[in-house]
């Protein structure tokens, strides 16, 4: 009943059916006419989109190829780093988005339920929040250094605030449930109530709150990385073709607009799809948004 | 009200106190020796016992708190090892840029969401409201770096209208200033236009199912005064609210505006901080943003009183 409702929005049915095909494309970047986005030409600099050129292998070897969206300073296939970049984009997201929910499940469950956590608890989260998000994620990286790992926790850490309040807040309502109640009478044990009870009624909202961090996620990282301070110049990214490709703006903008484009169509579905799940599943945001 | 006033400071307090407790964390919780951190990569053996002996670094902890945030009370954020100078002087010379682009941008997004807002509400369901919901989304997916390159290219490259980058000081005359920060905030105003006209929206929707509307409307007003007199100011709170949280996501996009647009105001001063990982800097402009967000928050509050005569605390 509520999955038939979820899969007949149109919102959910469009985000989550572009987000299908990026993973798709991520997953079959090799065998999409791409090669490998480290190898460079030095003959094929700054080709317009569409052009031919030559590609050198890493064995050396010469090769044609077309490059459908033309090619950077050092005559690298922007297409086949734009197609690459799928792949760290879709994993930041997805990665950030998990382990900002569980941090911010174990704290908004403890923050709810135990009493005595829930005061420091969440002074401490109203600090963290008072910190504007990006730059959390900024100081945390150049601390750091840049790598995956690193960038997914420096993005996390500012949204674990937000999870912990929406849980504890789940949790503060749900814990005064009859079946609550009725468990505490049995005596089942707190981690039972905690994650057998609670929890699972308050999958639905943290599905939405998910989608969301995911778009955030995708966002901060390609920001990261455009600013210079993200992952490694090497790794392709979308924000990193954007940041090589800023310098020469001006002669060459489908540097600029093409990772740019697939950035703004990725976070675009995620989004489309967080709207759609939260009109199905969680009316009452639905209400007050 | 005095002691409704008294109490919204005090409970910035606490607040302020844990971002300083965080900012100073950062540094200790960091592998490595801080005094080196802090003196740059460039800096001598005595420079670095010089910093440590200056931070109390050998004494506990909490000692070192009590140092660094004795001199942070005093307004003293640090040296910039980078920029070699006092990092709260470094911060005022910056400050200019990025606080005339921050209202530029909120002056845009306010007087462009609030009436699309509204008339969204007033026809609920219409054309206008069905494309000021795409637009919503659309503004909160386009990453600020992607909109401002379409924008350059545009109203710069294409058009020739605006200049594409740089910064001129109000004080050099201000018609140079308004056009080198149009694009920028235009550029940043986006977002804040998206989040600003959704809850106007919403609470608008709200408001004008309440009885006093359909008063107001048997009394023979005009729709223009019913809609801005009756649901509009009833309607203002969560307005001001989310333009008072929203303040997060300006200073997230000053960051990446001025990187954009080269404008020398605090967010690019946080890149290049972050790329010479000066961090002295870092720390002072992350307090600095911070306190500016919990003190327009904190106004936030204080205005509820003006805005709703029914809040009494």
């Amino acid at each position: 009943m509520l999955r038939s409702r979820v899969l007949a929005n149109w919102s959910v049915r469009i985000g989550a059916g572009i987000l299908a095909l990026l993973v798709v494309v991520a997953i079959a970047a090799p065998w999409l006419g791409t090669v490998d986005p480290s190898l460079f030409d030095a003959g094929s600099r700054d080709l317009l989109p569409g052009a031919t050129g030559e590609i050198t292998t890493l064995e050396g070897e010469t090769l044609r190829h077309r490059f459908l969206m033309g090619s950077d300073s050092f005559g690298r296939d922007i297409y086949s780093r734009v197609i690459y970049g799928t792949r760290v984009s879709l994993v930041v997201g997805v990665a950030t988005a998990l382990l900002a929910l569980a941090f911010g499940i174990l704290c908004g469950l403890g923050a709810g339920y135990l009493r005595r956590l829930d005061g420091p608890l969440m002074r401490f989260m109203d600090g963290v929040m008072a910190i504007p998000a990006i730059l959390i994620a900024i100081a945390l990286v150049a601390l750091w250094r840049g790598s995956i790992l690193t960038v997914v926790i420096a993005i996390a850490v500012p949204e674990i605030p937000r999870v912990t309040r929406l849980v504890r807040s789940l949790v503060l309502s749900i814990r005064e449930e009859p079946y609550v109640e009725a468990a505490v009478a049995l005596g089942t044990p707190t981690t039972k109530i905690l994650f057998g009870h609670i929890l699972p009624n308050c999958i639905a909202p943290l599905l939405v709150q998910g989608t969301f961090t995911c778009a955030f996620a995708i966002l901060v990282e390609a920001i990261l990385s455009f600013l210079g301070v993200g992952l490694p110049p090497d790794i392709p990214t979308w924000g990193n073709i954007m940041a090589e490709g800023r310098v020469q703006f001006v002669s060459y903008p489908h540097n600029v607009f093409f990772p740019g484009l697939f950035l703004a169509v990725t976070v675009l579905a995620v989004n489309i799809l967080g709207d759609g799940l939260r009109d199905t599943l969680d009316p009452k945001l639905a209400k007050r948004v | 009200m005095i002691s409704f006033i008294a109490r919204r400071v005090a409970a910035a307090v606490p607040v302020l106190l844990v971002v300083a407790v965080l900012v100073f964390l950062l540094l200790r919780l960091t592998p490595g020796d801080p005094a080196a951190i802090l003196a740059g990569d460039a800096a001598s053996t005595e420079q670095i016992a010089r910093i440590r002996a200056e931070l109390g670094l050998e004494r506990p902890i909490l000692v070192q708190f009590g140092i660094w945030f004795g001199h942070l009370l005093r307004g003293d954020l640090g040296q910039s090892f980078y920029y070699k100078m006092q990092v709260s002087t470094l911060i005022g010379q910056r400050l200019e840029p990025t606080l005339s682009l921050a209202a530029l941008t909120i002056a845009i997004a306010v007087l462009v969401a609030v009436p699309l807002g509204v008339l969204a509400a007033w026809r609920f369901g219409g054309w206008l409201d069905r494309a000021l919901m795409a637009f919503s989304v659309l503004g909160f997916s386009v990453p600020v770096f992607v909109l401002a390159y379409v924008l350059i290219y545009l109203f710069s490259l294409r058009l020739g209208l605006l200049p594409v980058q740089g910064y001129q000081r109000l004080a050099d005359g201000a018609w140079p200033w308004l056009q080198h920060l149009l694009l920028p905030s235009i550029t940043l105003s986006v977002i804040y236009i998206a989040l600003i006209s959704r809850v106007t929206r919403a609470s608008v929707i709200e408001a004008l199912g309440e009885d006093y509307i359909r008063t107001a409307r048997a009394k023979g007003l005009p729709e223009a005064r019913v809609l801005i007199r009756h649901a509009l100011a009833n309607a203002a709170v969560p307005i001001v609210t989310v333009i008072g949280v929203g303040v997060a996501l300006l200073i997230g996009g000053v960051v990446v505006t001025e990187s954009v647009y080269a404008i020398p105001g605090l967010g690019r001063l946080t890149v290049d901080a972050v790329l010479a990982r000066d961090f002295p800097t870092i720390q002072g402009v992350i307090l600095f943003f911070s306190f500016v967000y919990v003190l327009v928050n904190l106004l936030v509050d204080l205005s509820y009183v003006v805005l709703d005569p029914r809040i009494r605390y």
